[in-house]
């Protein structure tokens, strides 16, 4: 074993988190407006929207991810000319919107009744309704969970690798390439992904106490 | 006189079953009328087809002249100013009490928020809440939410007042304070239908009882006459078993 390859690599392998992070973090800012829009749509009084909103979920959960980022790298980003950098937060964004959209949805429908038929009857439209009675109280029950939804998006990012977007799995691939220690690598790489996810749970666990709602 | 509140032949069903049947009710402006009757007679359903919280198969309502169940009509408008009033309270929990009542003029009326909040804080203290301005529901009785809900009901400035059980969601010792309210509203002219198992209540302030079974009004008198002698069969065995346990 010969630890010395860690520091003396140390700053590929730090750009390369922070590229982790970074595309993590744009695809979840993406991710959640769109993946609200489907919520809504989840429970919109409209069945056509409903059912595209369901199929849109239903399809991105039924493909892996890895065959959706190389879908968006190789043949929608040759018609849109996507970089590899935003085929991947795409990627990820589309993947994770999916999932928010179920958060929302259960967010909104945990939501007494009442509280619809309160504000209706107050002449609230269906739209000021949900907009200052109904989503404020289910964004304390979704904050939780899209917390969490960035967890799973850094660990699902390293598969980003694979469409040439130089994170930290794909660092570390290129460094037992030149170095061959493989053992000394991957190790400190498995342990940055879970110091990382680790804190990042800490801060989620911190969120479900503070937002616990009380009724 | 016109009716403030007009319920014309309305019909309505849950799938197979009969809600309403053939209902009809009148209540004149400024008067106070009771909905009373066995559970499952379909009063809660009646109350909510007035603000359209629930549709109708057939026949119509009128508030103040305007058709609430019409193809065209302007539901949100038409909601804003009918007051309800639920069992359950259904405040806002993120919101506190000023927030809860201000919040529908602000954006439904276009009330300034200085003014709506002014406004709130006035009909809250005419509740009896003055030291409850800031309090969210969850730091408030029974009593206490069910006298914002009202307050929030009244910030609209409505022509009619709906009441679905008010009190039957409350502990005993609350009861009064939230019948006290709707008393003193009552004395102001305000129209009002009022769901109610408190019978006292109804005998006390209603103009009229309107006695429901069966998803059919089978009776209407001043309370005085109902209670005294209700001239249905039906009538007199529901009085037998409210009155004499």
């Amino acid at each position: 074993m010969n630890w010395s390859v860690i520091p003396r690599y140390w700053p590929q392998m730090y750009s390369g988190l922070l590229m982790t992070l970074q595309i993590s973090l744009v695809a979840l800012l993406i991710s959640i407006p769109i993946g609200i829009l489907i919520g809504l749509g989840r429970i919109s009084r409209n069945s056509v929207i409903r059912f595209f909103a369901g199929f849109y979920v239903e399809f991105i959960r039924g493909v892996p991810l890895l065959v959706l980022l190389i879908w968006i790298f190789f043949v929608l980003g040759r018609f849109l000319r996507l970089g590899s950098y935003w085929a991947a937060i795409w990627g990820l964004a589309v993947f994770s919107s999916a999932f928010i959209a179920e958060v929302v949805r259960a967010g909104i429908q945990a939501v007494p009744k009442g509280q619809m038929e309160a504000a209706r009857s107050s002449g609230m439209s269906y739209i000021q309704a949900m907009r200052l009675v109904i989503l404020p109280q289910a964004f304390r029950k979704i904050l939780p969970p899209m917390a969490a939804q960035f967890i799973i998006l850094i660990k699902d990012s390293s598969l980003v690798s694979t469409i040439s977007v130089v994170d930290l799995t794909l660092v570390g691939k290129n460094l037992v390439a030149t170095t061959f220690r493989s053992l000394e690598v991957w190790t400190f790489v498995a342990l940055v992904y879970f110091v990382i996810t680790f804190a990042l749970s800490q801060g989620v666990r911190y969120l479900e106490r503070k937002y616990q709602v009380v009724e | 006189m016109e009716a403030m509140i007009s319920v014309q032949t309305v019909n309505k069903s849950f799938g197979s079953f009969e809600v309403l049947k053939d209902v009809d009710v009148q209540v004149p402006k400024g008067q106070v009328f009771a909905l009373i009757g066995p559970s499952g007679a379909g009063k809660s359903t009646l109350i909510r087809t007035i603000n359209a919280l629930e549709g109708i198969d057939s026949g119509a309502i009128l508030v103040d002249g305007v058709s609430v169940h019409a193809k065209k009509a302007k539901v949100n408008q038409i909601r804003a100013g009918i007051g309800f009033v639920f069992q359950s309270f259904n405040l806002y929990p993120h919101l506190n009490a000023v927030d809860n009542v201000a919040v529908a003029p602000m954006h439904v009326k276009g009330t300034k928020k200085a003014a709506a909040r002014e406004k709130a804080k006035e009909l809250l203290a005419s509740l009896g809440l003055d030291d409850k301005f800031a309090a969210h529901p969850n730091q408030l009785s029974g009593g206490q939410q069910q006298r914002v809900a009202i307050a929030r009901a009244l910030a609209m400035d409505p022509k009619v007042m709906l009441f679905d059980e008010p009190t039957s969601a409350l502990d005993p010792e609350m009861i009064k304070e939230v019948l006290d309210a709707i008393r003193k509203l009552a004395e102001t002219g305000m129209t009002m239908v009022v769901v109610t198992h408190e019978m006292g209540f109804a005998r006390e302030i209603c103009s009229q009882v309107v006695f429901m079974a069966d998803s059919k009004v089978v009776e209407q008198a001043p309370p005085k006459e109902f209670f005294s002698a209700p001239t249905t069969q039906r009538g007199q065995d529901f009085l037998e078993k409210v009155l004499h346990h």
